[in-house]
């Protein structure tokens, strides 16, 4: 079966969640991600999303605009104010989280703030809303992304969310001593980053997409290792299950 | 003006010299709306397009004010209405525009892209612990978010080491409003408030404001709330003034109630793109400054859309 760019990113987002207890989801392609996998593979997975709600059902057609409306809801174990759902995470109970952006460096940061300078941008953008939280936060973190060249820049204009900072240990200077960037998935790839320097790094590859493809797409040097992994091409029973919930094909 | 930022001390003495509002608090949206003045921080509880105390809000602008600061942890179009009408040029905030599925926020793009408003821009739970902080009475609270990103440097966070642990940490100043505008689900005359669904921020919100303004679905006598007492979020001597406003969060959600109206989110954001941001001016004539009550606003939209809004609140979590 044949897939979009958006297909292939929740597909490859719901396998990050594999024997995962919680994640902490924004709306969009996180929670149709969080969904397939508990239609997948980890039925138990408890889904929160910042809003104020925790281990919700969705409503396949539903979906939500925002994560605290009656949509996002449904069938939820627990409702709690906004400040106490962040602070699940702060304490440590939330293992995974998605954020996006509209500028992601070479270190992990991501910029969803402004495009220029802050107090005169080019171009004023939503903001953090949770997603400075879930990255300094939750145990692990995925970033999903269009990978396009003037999303990957050497240095995001501003660090709404903070991946490594300038890398090495800058991280754990800063104070940001729990949780981590550990994946980019975007539309041609997976990456991490180096160990040591925390340099973005080329994982794998999706099916028909060169090394080239990569580095033409991406607006600084990444590292890029001998031996690379590929993608498995997703399943036909993970895009049932995620077209199901979107049958209009509004995110898909 | 407003109180500085984590001055407690202040917060406190305002509060004291308050005079104290006993007994039954009903009054009218046009006199509660009087209780925000030129120069106010406004805090608007709910979040995002859940619960935003509309009728309230609508009200307030009729009055023309000027000099407004507002602070919202996500903020949906009512912003930019502020913004627009004159009414606000700072916005102190996580996250504004209208929806992830209607794109940036041509108003707030064009406002801020070119000086005339400033966002001030906090994490969601740094915004929050501010409130927090301001709800407990204390200038500051510590937390681990926001360490090492540009947010540091844009609305004051400051870093220190644990005295106990040695650990960097980032404290958020308490942030205490002139005035809470609110809206829940029910309420008594003297104020108690009881709200169904996400509680969101209001609780934190209204203990930190200096005045607090509750609009409610529904008032309710005293006896009621009290067989549900544990429901109840806020109290009373917290509340200043409380008015029956049925529907007040329309065309935004109200847990349980109605769903918000998507409809004329996708009518407002394609009048945007077909004939620019002046058409934002045309929506607060016909929806603000035109309809002379709340109830002529409710009948532009007619009875059969919010019946079909009341039956998907239903649909979703009845």
């Amino acid at each position: 079966m044949s897939c979009s760019p958006a297909e292939l990113l929740a597909v490859l987002a719901a396998r990050e969640l594999r024997g995962v207890t919680t994640v902490f989801a924004g709306v969009g392609l996180p929670l149709l991600a969080a969904v397939v996998a508990q239609k997948t593979h980890t039925p138990s997975l408890t889904i929160v999303v910042e809003g104020g709600s925790i281990g919700l059902e969705m409503v396949p057609g539903k979906l939500p605009n925002s994560t605290n409306e009656m949509r996002i809801a449904h069938r939820a174990r627990m409702l709690p104010g906004i400040t106490d759902t962040f602070l699940f995470a702060q304490r440590g109970f939330l293992d995974v989280g998605f954020v996006g952006g509209a500028q992601i460096d070479r270190h992990g940061n991501l910029n969803s703030s402004v495009v220029g300078p802050y107090e005169r941008p080019a171009v004023r953008l939503p903001g953090s809303g949770g997603a400075n939280d879930i990255l300094s936060l939750c145990r692990r973190v995925m970033a999903m992304t269009v990978h396009e060249r003037r999303r990957f820049v050497p240095r995001v204009d501003f660090v709404t969310s903070p991946g490594y900072l300038h890398g090495g240990d800058a991280r754990q200077r800063a104070g940001l001593i729990f949780g981590q960037l550990s994946r980019v998935v975007t539309n041609l790839c997976i990456l991490g980053f180096d160990e040591t320097t925390r340099a973005m790094r080329l994982e794998a590859l999706h099916p028909g997409v060169t090394v080239d493809d990569v580095v033409q797409n991406t607006g600084f040097e990444l590292v890029i290792p001998e031996r690379l992994g590929a993608t498995e091409p997703p399943r036909d029973e993970e895009l049932e299950v995620l077209r199901s919930l979107d049958p209009e094909r509004r995110l898909l | 003006m407003g109180i500085g930022p984590a001055d407690f001390v202040q917060a406190r003495r305002r509060l004291e010299a308050k005079p104290q509002k006993v007994g039954e608090k009903l009054t009218s949206l046009e006199e509660a709306a009087s209780l925000v003045r030129d120069g106010d921080h406004v805090a608007i509880g709910g979040c995002f397009f859940s619960r935003t105390p509309l009728a309230l809000l609508r009200e307030v602008l009729r009055r023309g004010p000027k000099g407004l600061t507002l602070s919202r942890n996500l903020t949906c179009f009512e912003g930019e209405w502020f913004m627009t009408a004159g009414a606000s040029d700072t916005v102190v905030t996580s996250w504004i525009g209208i929806g992830h599925p209607w794109g940036l926020s041509r108003p707030v793009r064009e406002l801020v892209e070119g000086g005339r408003v400033r966002v001030e821009e906090w994490s969601h739970l740094g915004l929050g612990l501010r409130f927090r902080a301001g709800a407990m009475g204390v200038p500051f609270l510590p937390t681990l978010t926001m360490l090492g990103s540009d947010l540091m440097g844009v609305g004051g966070a400051k870093t220190m080491t644990c005295p106990f642990t040695g650990q960097t940490l980032c404290l958020v100043p308490a942030l205490f409003p002139d005035v809470a505008v609110l809206h829940v689900h029910r309420a008594d005359p003297t104020g108690n408030c009881q709200i169904d669904g996400y509680p969101h921020m209001d609780a934190d919100i209204a203990r930190a404001a200096t005045r607090v303004v509750v609009t409610a679905e529904q008032i309710v006598p005293e006896a009621e709330m009290l067989r549900q007492a544990d429901r109840t979020v806020i109290p009373g001597f917290v509340v200043d003034a409380v008015v029956e406003a049925p529907w007040g969060a329309f065309p935004h959600e109200c847990y349980g109630l109605y769903e918000a109206d998507f409809d004329f989110f996708d009518a407002y954001v394609a009048a945007i793109g077909a004939t620019g941001t002046g058409v934002v001016r045309d929506y607060l004539d016909r929806y603000v400054y035109g309809p002379r009550t709340f109830a002529e606003y409710l009948a532009l939209f007619g009875e059969e859309r919010l019946d079909r809004q009341a039956r998907r609140a239903r649909e979703l979590v009845g």
